[in-house]
């Protein structure tokens, strides 16, 4: 289910970072009966999940024994087109669907298994963001994100603070008696964001948080997002049909089709090396693909596709590498950008020289860490 | 000369009305309204919100208390008002003691009612975004909160909205109430202005039930307008 990676691992680079950055620093941290999470790597475990929804006689499988782990740290995109079944599987997480099959186990509790009020517990510890935002219509934007403090029996002067403190992390703080009819779609988002930390939680779950907004609000709602992940610790798991969103933040991702996990794993792997058509197709959304067949059958050499991933992007590598032989090379076609924060570079490059030439050439750019195919 | 004359016979055509019986009218049918309206809305909202979380899909979700309830619902909202009044006089005597005067005519009020009004709480939680309960789930909240705290609170301006028209019903009921003995307004309307052919008593009365329900709708309307946040 965990696919090795090869390549550079954004993972650990995401996780070092946050071993520096005690949880909950200066926030309010409620008892909670439920929590004893362990300090371990997984945080979320999915296992063998399965949603299937009877009306008469007829059943739909909205989700199909999906199994996955989330990290602590992670940002985990889980991909899929409308319908694929991925926001009945981010509700079976906080068990707003309970699964008709498997078990869901955050921070080391079996939610499954917990009886009601000790699920309300450990609810208090996931935050949810939705599309629609979901905010109480009929209260200020204070008392939205006063409303999970209160849940939690937070003293009232403490909640006046938190409050003060969870608007200024979204920006807010000139807002906070203003009732959400006033507000726009990205600052909607804002206070549903707060109103989701509020109680300081493990797990950020968020349903399609951006697909109602416009480009623009929706990249300052996602490096939020990215800022909150880094700077309070907490693991996000998002659903989305947008690839861009997965680019921007994720280092995880799972592509979702027909209620399956079809393909899982780092997203610099999954976006640079794409297995399933469904993966394609999303793929295709941000990045242009490159065709191969235009470059067969091209008599003067061989074309091969060479990766580049991390700052080795930016170093003259290919020039140096071919400089060394005779051979010559021409670009047929390449990308270079980043992905969240990771430079990458894809190049379609033809080499031409001797058969000599050529391998040599391949050989050096492999061991300066390269990732070399031959595709025609 | 010719618009005082006819002040004049405005004035006289007043002259031979007991205010104080329409005072004490007036009074006793303030009352009614008051206690009725009291414990519709208490038994209304409860029947309302168990009638809405009962439906398939929401939170306590019972087929059998939903089909029960709502056959019992409609069935005391088809009888005619002045039918189901004397025909549960009995029970009207073991809950208040008499089925007479202001007292006796509360229980009857109330059963009529309340009925109505649960279906139009109903309505009005229907209307509550589903996403904000939702919300409230995935924040940890229990059911009762859900229900007071964002499912009431949400639906609150429907709830007014629901709780004018319904007093405004109660208003024409206890007129009708009136006609077997239980005082007021209308009582007045009936007993003097149609049954002794008192135009003047039967102009008050009725001017002055006018005005009471057009203060409840202003009232009403009032309050809807200042509660909406959309």
């Amino acid at each position: 289910m965990k696919k090795p990676s090869t390549s550079f691992k954004i993972n650990q680079v995401l996780r070092s970072e946050l071993i520096n950055i005690p949880l909950n620093l200066c926030l309010y941290n409620p008892p909670s009966p439920v929590w004893h999470y362990d300090g371990g790597i997984t945080l979320i475990q999915l296992e063998g999940i399965s949603k299937r929804y009877k009306n008469g006689k007829l059943v739909t499988t909205a989700v199909d024994n999906v199994s996955l782990t989330i990290n602590k740290g992670d940002i985990f995109g889980i991909i899929g087109h409308s319908g694929a079944g991925k926001s009945t599987l981010i509700r079976c997480v906080n068990l707003l669907e309970r699964p008709t099959e498997g078990r869901v186990i955050v921070g080391g509790t079996d939610l499954t298994a917990l009886k009601s009020g000790m699920l309300q517990d450990a609810r208090k510890r996931i935050g949810m963001i939705f599309q629609h935002f979901n905010l109480l219509t009929t209260a200020t934007v204070r008392a939205n994100v006063a409303f999970p403090l209160e849940l939690a029996k937070m003293p009232r002067a403490q909640i006046r603070n938190r409050v003060d403190e969870l608007l200024k992390l979204v920006g807010l703080s000139e807002h906070g008696d203003k009732y959400p009819a006033q507000l726009s779609g990205g600052q909607k988002q804002r206070v549903g964001i707060a109103r989701a930390l509020a109680n300081n939680p493990h797990v950020l779950l968020c349903d399609e948080a951006t697909s109602a907004l416009d480009p623009q609000t929706t990249s300052s709602i996602l490096s939020l997002l990215l800022d909150i992940n880094r700077q309070l610790g907490i693991t996000i798991l998002l659903i989305t049909h947008e690839m861009n969103v997965i680019r921007s933040i994720c280092n995880r991702v799972a592509v979702m089709d027909k209620g399956r996990v079809v393909e899982t794993g780092d997203v610099l792997d999954v976006f640079l090396k794409p297995q399933m058509q469904v993966t394609k197709d999303f793929v295709a959304q941000v990045a242009d693909t490159i065709d191969s067949g235009h470059f067969d059958n091209r008599p003067e050499g061989i074309v091969v596709r060479v990766h580049f991933i991390g700052e080795v992007t930016y170093e003259p590598i290919l020039y140096e590498e071919v400089k060394k032989t005779s051979a010559t090379f021409a670009i047929l076609q390449g990308t270079v950008s980043r992905m969240k924060d990771t430079p990458y570079g894809q190049l379609v490059v033809e080499l031409r020289g001797s058969a000599a030439d050529t391998g040599s050439v391949l050989e050096g750019l492999r061991k300066r860490g390269l990732d070399v195919e031959v595709i025609g | 000369m010719r618009t005082l004359s006819a002040y004049q016979d405005f004035i006289d055509f007043f002259a031979e009305i007991n205010w104080k019986e329409i005072w004490r009218g007036s009074e006793q049918t303030i009352q009614m309204l008051g206690f009725s309206m009291l414990f519709t809305v208490l038994l209304g909202l409860a029947l309302g919100v168990l009638l809405f979380l009962t439906t398939r899909g929401q939170l306590l979700e019972n087929k059998i208390v939903y089909t029960v309830l709502s056959y019992v619902i409609n069935i005391l909202r088809s009888v005619p008002f002045i039918i189901l009044m004397i025909s549960i006089i009995p029970l009207t005597k073991i809950i208040v003691g008499t089925s007479i005067g202001v007292k006796g005519a509360i229980p009857p009020l109330v059963i009529a009612a309340a009925p109505f009004f649960a279906r139009l709480v109903e309505t009005a939680l229907r209307e509550v975004d589903r996403g904000v309960i939702e919300a409230a789930q995935a924040m940890g909240a229990s059911k009762w909160t859900i229900i007071w705290r964002v499912m009431l609170r949400e639906a609150r301006t429907g709830i007014i909205a629901a709780i004018t028209i319904t007093a405004v019903t109660l208003v024409s009921y206890t007129a009708m109430a009136g006609a077997i003995g239980a005082g007021g307004l209308g009582d007045l309307a009936i007993r003097y202005g149609y049954q002794r052919f008192r135009p003047d008593i039967l102009v008050v009365t009725v001017g002055l039930l006018i005005v009471l329900v057009q203060l409840l709708q202003t009232l009403g309307d009032w309050l809807v307008r200042r509660l909406t946040r959309k």
